[in-house]
């Protein structure tokens, strides 16, 4: 239990922090809403979605300060890198927009999680495995609230209709990125360690598009588009959320809270 | 308090002198109340204890909800992980709070939807302490200490309050505000074992905030407009010196436990009195807050309009979508 955890790999690391840094930032986003929701009920439920990714976020970032060794824990690693450092997907910083926005870029996300998640119960990583086997109850519950969500609203009015097929068509294009295999997806998935995101867009795919086609809203057309943010390279909006979020950290170097 | 604004007068205009034989009714309602009898949404009760009733709960509801607002604004730059877990779960408690709480006004047959409309007009009042700015991440600690505290000193009498659905509905609070304020000091508790920067930030939040949660217990009892009736009612326990006197006794230990002091010089224990002896409050801010001149009440408010009116069309869409679906299964079914 106590022994120290050993990376299987260079790219252990590297694979778990994506995960990690996925479920972070999205729940940083998330919080932001909270407090401001159109009722009662959906602000409570987006705020418990942002505390289980917040939830899961630490639990990754812990252990992959662990597989690291260099000692740093999880406020270390989300305090203390900087963008270029980060490796989510571009989808989880893009700013909120309205609640179709939040709702749809939310959706995806969680159900590229339920795909994962299932996937990685099989991870030779045990305590990822372990972290997965414990977010897959929750994710459950995410994507069945969200995609409650993309249907009411994509169903609901002319308005509401027209707010959830924009959203839609600007962010579609980020989930391109979810499901596109690079070096560290191919030594992850050699050692074990977690599927190839390529193994889980059939899945994600079908899943997505029996939402969209019950919200009554068109696919737009594919494009070659590629956001980079698992690689490191962010859009604008990253540096702003980061700035935000170390703001008091960053200002007591050493300081505990 | 939460409820502070009970204690000014009502402006929905006095309530209608009642006929002879529901003053016999009233009188044996009274009698009931005062006896320690529990009133549920079924039973007879007299208007004017209703109207008390909703005008009080509802009140309680929207600070609780506007009472989000202020911490909210430190979430996203929680210096831990872990704090910001604990700060976002707890403001997501308060909007349970304002819930249960719209739930249990709601038996008294007004709806939720007339009773944010009174908040977003700004006929319904809510503490006067969310109207002060959250200026430091020393301020979560200090409002979790402080004024999750302060209203558990009000709330816990108001588990045992005449009306069923209130009482019950402050039992399941007051359980959630007691872990707020444990944790409020806990926040405090790393700060006064930090750095100097962050004691010095955990001092000018006592600072600002020390008197205005003095406040939050209302007008001494000697100006309190609603006491005396609430009281019978069984809708007030204890009154807002006595708690106010109460919570300064409570705090004291704790502040010197955080190493903190209070800009109050009158501020020393009795030993005749067996009490700490407090300054006297300057009842002008009070007043200014409560009626609409504080530091945050039109950003507080506007805030709760904005959310409301930008979430018009969601709240829309769920309804016409809820029809559409109702009209698809009785289709269906014919
Ligand atoms: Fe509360
Ligand atoms: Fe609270």
């Amino acid at each position: 239990m106590n022994a120290p955890i050993a990376a299987l790999n260079p790219a252990h690391v590297s694979y778990v922090l994506r995960i990690a840094d996925g479920s972070l930032i999205l729940a940083q986003r998330l919080s932001e809403c909270c407090g401001h929701g159109p009722a009662l009920e959906p602000d409570i439920a987006l705020t418990n979605i942002a505390l289980d990714l917040l939830g899961q976020a630490r639990l990754l970032l812990s252990h992959a300060g662990a597989l690291e060794g260099q000692g740093r824990d999880e406020d270390a690693l989300a305090y203390w890198r900087d963008a270029s450092q980060f490796h989510n997907p571009t989808l989880c910083e893009l700013p909120n927009g309205d609640f179709a926005q939040i709702c749809l870029r939310t959706f995806f996300y969680v159900a590229w999680q339920a795909q994962l998640w299932t996937a990685l119960s099989a991870s030779k990583d045990a305590a990822l495995a372990a972290i997965a086997e414990k977010s897959s109850k929750e994710t459950r519950y995410h994507c069945e609230h969200l995609a409650g969500w993309v249907v009411r609203l994509g169903d609901g009015t002319a308005d509401s209709h027209a707010r959830m097929q924009r959203a839609l068509n600007y962010l579609l294009p980020y989930t391109n990125e979810l499901c596109v295999d690079d070096d560290i997806d191919l030594a992850a998935a050699a050692a074990g360690i977690g599927p190839l995101p390529s193994s889980l867009n059939d899945a994600w795919t079908a899943q997505v598009q029996a939402v969209l086609a019950e919200a009554t809203l068109s696919l737009p057309a594919s494009t070659p588009f590629r956001s980079s943010g698992r690689r490191g390279q962010h859009s604008e909006a990253m540096d702003y959320v980061l700035a935000e979020m170390q703001s008091v950290a960053r200002a007591h170097p050493g300081a505990q809270w | 308090m939460y409820t502070q604004a009970m204690d000014i007068p009502n402006t929905d205009g006095p309530t209608a002198v009642p006929a002879i034989n529901e003053q016999a009714r009233e009188a044996e309602f009274n009698e009931r109340a005062g006896r320690g009898e529990i009133v549920e949404a079924k039973d007879w009760m007299p208007e004017a204890y209703r109207k008390t009733l909703v005008r009080q709960i509802s009140q309680h509801a929207h600070s609780e909800i506007v009472g989000m607002l202020p911490e909210g604004n430190w979430v996203t730059r929680a210096p831990s992980l872990k704090r910001k877990t604990i700060l976002l779960a707890k403001i997501q408690d308060e909007g349970g709070h304002g819930l249960y709480l719209y739930a249990a006004a709601e038996t008294l047959g007004t709806s939720r939807d007339q009773m944010l409309d009174a908040l977003h007009t700004g006929k319904a009042k809510y503490s006067s302490i969310f109207n002060y700015p959250t200026l430091t991440w020393a301020d979560i600690g200090v409002i979790g200490w402080l004024v999750d505290g302060a209203a558990i000193m009000n709330q816990v009498p108001l588990c045992r309050c005449s009306y069923g659905p209130y009482a019950r509905a402050m039992v399941r609070i007051c359980k959630e505000e007691s872990f707020h304020q444990r944790q409020g000091f806990d926040l405090l508790l790393a700060l006064s074992k930090g750095s100097e920067a962050q004691r010095a930030m955990m001092q000018d939040a006592v600072n600002r905030w020390w008197w205005p949660v003095l406040m939050m217990f209302g007008p001494h009892d000697k100006d309190s407009q609603n006491s005396e009736l609430s009281m019978k009612w069984g809708i007030k326990r204890i009154s807002n010196d006595e708690l106010r006197q109460q919570f300064v006794d409570a705090t004291m230990p704790q502040g010197e436990l955080l190493g903190v002091t209070f800009p109050d010089p009158d501020l020393r224990y009795n030993e005749a009195r067996g009490h700490y002896d407090f300054g006297a409050i300057d009842w002008s801010e009070f007043w200014n807050v409560v009626n609409g001149h504080g530091p945050c009440n039109k950003e507080r408010l506007q805030a709760r309009v904005d959310a409301w009116e930008e979430g018009a069309w969601v709240r829309e869409a769920a309804l016409a979508h809820a029809r559409k679906q109702a009209a698809r299964v009785a289709a269906a079914a014919a």
